[in-house]
């Protein structure tokens, strides 16, 4: 089974982000395909690298990276999202005039359209939000 | 073309269970996460919103609030986060009550 994940809350919110990566683990251990992770509203949170939590605490970040980049995911912050909230790639930096960037390794920016796609090219989408 | 939905707030906090086993149609399944497994609960105030349904609940979240299994409403099935996979894959489409 090919799945689409959508995750619309930030890391260390409420529960939806860990809910949806321990989904997301257990559907890769049982062999399932995961096309794309779409982050969106408040969720592109997810995707920033400048997030310090306690040694003893879990790293909702890092632990989306390391995932992506193990099973090769595209994981896709909403632009228009992450413009909002400040979560910056090169591409945006130079766009916008920021002066710096702070996009976690193993995701991108992208559109709404690469939710849609998903959506289309996945035999399951499923959200996870608040 | 049964649809999975999936609920995750708790019913003394939100409607979303109200609506969901309301909408929901013959051979659809509920799974009930995150605080939505305080639904699950005997005696409690969604108890009589299941009857006749689907349920499976997702044992993690129960054990994280503490609610042993006695507790539930008879019938009711715990998944792992394995079989919330398997649900998703059983049926045709996914709703999340959010």
């Amino acid at each position: 089974m090919k799945l689409t994940i959508q995750v619309n809350e930030g890391p260390y919110q409420h529960q939806s982000a860990d809910t949806a990566y321990y989904f997301a683990k257990a559907a890769l251990e049982k062999g399932h395909e995961i096309f794309r992770v779409f982050f969106y509203h408040d969720g592109v949170n997810n995707g920033t690298r400048l997030t310090t939590p306690p040694q003893d605490d879990r790293n909702i970040v890092n632990r989306w990276s390391e995932l992506a980049q193990e099973h090769n995911i595209d994981m896709v912050l909403c632009v228009a999202a992450a413009q909002r909230r400040g979560i910056v790639d090169d591409g945006e930096a130079e766009r916008n005039g920021k002066d710096t960037t702070n996009i976690a390794p193993g995701f991108r920016i992208s559109g709404l359209g690469q939710l849609v796609e998903g959506g289309i090219q996945s035999d399951r989408l499923i959200v996870f939000g608040d | 073309m049964a649809m999975l939905h999936v609920v995750n707030k708790s019913p003394y906090d939100a409607c979303n269970l109200n609506t969901a086993s309301s909408i929901m149609k013959e051979g659809d399944q509920l799974l009930l996460i995150e605080d939505g497994v305080y639904g699950a609960m005997k005696n409690a105030k969604a108890e009589s919103l299941l009857n006749g349904l689907k349920v499976s609940v997702l044992g993690p979240d129960l054990a994280a609030r503490g609610i042993s299994q006695d507790k539930l409403v008879d019938g009711i099935d715990v998944v792992d986060y394995a079989g919330f996979v398997d649900l998703v894959e059983a049926n045709d489409k996914v709703q999340s009550w959010l």
